[in-house]
């Protein structure tokens, strides 16, 4: 044995790394080039930044009740004010601060229960996909008992046993949802499990905790990343049809599910009163979904550019 | 000293539908320290499934047995999955046949060797850093400090091979198993990537269990040849006696089957051996080469001996163990 583990050769050692084209810069040009993702993302941005923004952007309190000034229409009615750029509820608080408020809540709901959802999810399939066998067999057990509950009707018993709160609704919806990560992740897994580089690792003794997170799941975070997305719309959706409901967020909370509830008797009269939360949500759920759909098509090109090396 | 790595009666059994497929058949190996020992046969004799036991990376519905299974006098039989699992990359290191999947997509080549490092040995990172340069270099690849920093996929095939040799060397093995480690790469590259490894297992003292189907290779690297048929090992011998002297009729009808300029006619058909390799699925009566031997007659039948000829040279044959005299007609 001729060399010990670190052959003094000081000239190269140094760390100047030469990358020709930062790989950020790539991306960001790819991201723009894909209209569907470039309108996706700038639409989710305003939203989050709204969100984020809410105490300087709301012109009032979103739960400061006026009832002398109950449900003034929005600004472009005849009767509009500029004091009220939305209007005002059936209990006089400013349409414009709810909604803005309402923004966090609809994106902490998506964000914590994807999160939830995303790691049960990912931890189930891709022992199944990895391990296969009798393990493959019981969670695919528990996967197809999860299917067969409506989740909105499992989400309503179950909210009206718990009771109503923003955190038991993200706890529900995080563990009703976890189905198609537990798909993809093992379908992925599954393809990837016998690759050539997972024997490489375990040629090198690398244990298997070690080759699931560090070999495997970089390698699946891809498809992962656009079922995240996708999912988050989804519990978005959830949570204002429970709060729809009622047993979603409770009220004073500035829910758009709550929002278009409350508003539902006055909807002939003074439709936007679920108009605007309405359009609001959609435009999120719309606004998620491009940015999933363009995710999953970059994917796709990826694939296709050095897919070769692939599998 | 008992040698490096000695198996005796190595059977791998994979279970299939129509029954037991037993793809190694009680193989006996030695392989020396420093030794490079070359595996040769043709696809589906038994050789992969063989250093994947060795690994202990046989798919899980394998089942393998062996009466003596031991490096450098450790039974790795009796190891316990994550005892083996220590040994793995740190005693004995695999090269795989595709350098173009057996590295991982999602990260550098830096932190892939740097890893392969820290799973055995309290290392800081500059210094395993700096050992993955060093073996980068000597398996001759320029810049090699630069190229820490890229992905699998902006390397060519063979540079691929030379992160993946330099991987198996990271953590200084007793052996090197690799397998078919340069048959996917071009002509070109595959001479240098021969020489280099020839050059650095030389040089670290390191031995190779070289497996390969390609007898051109091993006539360039090999100390010792085995030859495996059927998931049996028919001839052993240093590498000059096997080329001078082969005495299997397998052996000599592989090394017939390499086209040499003047032997053949221009135009003429390559010559091949007649039949097809047996199955595998089940019990081999007597000798598994005897249905495309020209030279079979009713011995044949019984299982044949395995006699040492001469010093290293063991042979699976009833001829070989003196009568009736071979025939030379078929010896080059």
């Amino acid at each position: 044995m001729t060399t010990g583990l670190s052959p003094a050769r000081s000239d190269t050692t140094s760390l100047d790394l030469h990358v020709p084209a930062p790989a950020w810069h790539r991306a960001l040009r790819r991201i723009v080039g894909h209209r569907g993702l470039a309108i996706g993302a700038a639409l989710l941005g305003v939203i989050v930044l709204a969100a984020l923004l809410a105490p300087w952007l709301a012109p009032h309190d979103p739960y400061a009740q006026d009832l002398g000034s109950r449900l003034i229409p929005p600004v472009w009615h005849a009767t509009g004010s500029w004091q009220h750029p939305l209007g005002t509820d059936k209990l006089g608080r400013d349409y414009l601060s709810r909604l803005l408020y309402g923004a966090r809540v609809s994106l902490a709901i998506g964000v914590a229960a994807a999160a939830l959802s995303g790691l049960i999810g990912t931890t189930l399939g891709v022992l199944a996909g990895y391990f296969g066998g009798r393990i493959d067999s019981a969670i695919s057990y528990v996967l197809t008992t999860r299917l067969a509950m409506p989740v909105i009707l499992v989400a309503l018993a179950l909210s009206s046993l718990l009771g109503t709160s923003l955190k038991n609704v993200i706890l529900l919806l995080g563990f009703l949802i976890w189905d198609r990560f537990a798909v993809v992740a093992r379908s992925v897994t599954q393809q990837l499990r016998d690759a050539e580089f997972i024997a490489a690792a375990k040629a090198v003794g690398a244990s298997t905790p070690y080759i699931l997170l560090r070999e495997l799941l970089p390698n699946i975070a891809n498809a992962l990343i656009v079922v995240l997305t996708l999912e988050m719309a989804h519990a978005i959706l959830l949570e204002a049809a429970l709060s729809f409901l009622g047993l979603g967020v409770p009220p004073p909370l500035p829910s758009w599910g709550l929002m278009i509830s409350e508003g539902k008797t006055y909807m002939f009269f003074q439709p936007w009163v679920i108009v605007i939360p309405g359009v609001a949500l959609a435009a999120l759920v719309l606004a998620i979904n491009l940015v999933g759909d363009g995710l999953r098509d970059l994917n796709a090109l990826d694939g296709r550019h050095h897919g070769g090396s692939q599998r | 000293m008992s040698a490096l790595l000695e198996v005796e009666q190595l059977q791998v059994e994979l279970p299939t539908p129509n029954g037991p497929l037993r793809a190694v058949r009680g193989i006996d190996i030695e392989v020396e320290r420093g030794e490079m020992l070359c595996l040769v046969g043709e696809s589906g004799c038994g050789k992969s499934m063989t250093s994947l036991a060795l690994m202990g990376l046989l798919p899980r519905r394998a089942t393998r047995t062996a009466k003596r299974l031991r490096l450098d006098g450790q039974d790795l039989a009796a190891l316990r999955d994550r005892d083996m699992a220590k040994l793995r990359g740190n005693r004995i290191a695999m090269i795989f046949q595709e350098p173009m999947t057996s590295l991982n997509p999602s990260h550098t080549l830096g932190s892939q060797l740097v890893e392969a490092l820290h799973q055995h040995r309290n290392v800081t990172r500059a210094q395993a850093r700096d050992r993955a340069v060093y073996l980068l270099e000597r398996t001759g690849m320029t810049n090699a400090a630069q190229r820490l920093g890229q992905y699998p996929h902006q390397l060519s095939g063979g540079l691929r091979q030379r992160v993946m040799i330099a991987m198996a060397l990271m953590c200084e093995p007793d052996l090197i198993i690799a397998d078919e480690p340069t048959t996917a790469l071009d002509v070109t590259i595959q001479a240098q990537i021969l020489r280099m490894l020839r050059e650095l297992q030389q040089e670290f003292g390191t031995a190779v269990l070289f497996i390969t189907h390609d007898l051109g290779v091993v006539a360039r690297i090999a100390d010792r040849v085995a030859v495996m048929y059927a998931g049996q090992i028919v001839e052993t011998a240093p590498v000059r006696t096997l080329f001078a002297q082969p005495a299997h009729p397998y052996t000599r009808g592989l090394l017939n089957c390499i086209p040499v300029r003047g032997r053949q006619q221009p135009g003429a058909h390559l010559t091949a051996i007649p039949g097809v390799v047996p199955s595998l699925l089940g019990e081999l009566a007597g000798c598994a080469f005897a249905n495309r031997c020209a030279h079979a007659h009713d011995a044949c039948t019984q299982t044949p001996p395995y006699p040492e000829i001469e010093a290293g040279h063991r042979v699976r044959c009833v001829l070989a163990a003196g009568e009736p005299a071979m025939p030379t007609e078929t010896l080059r």
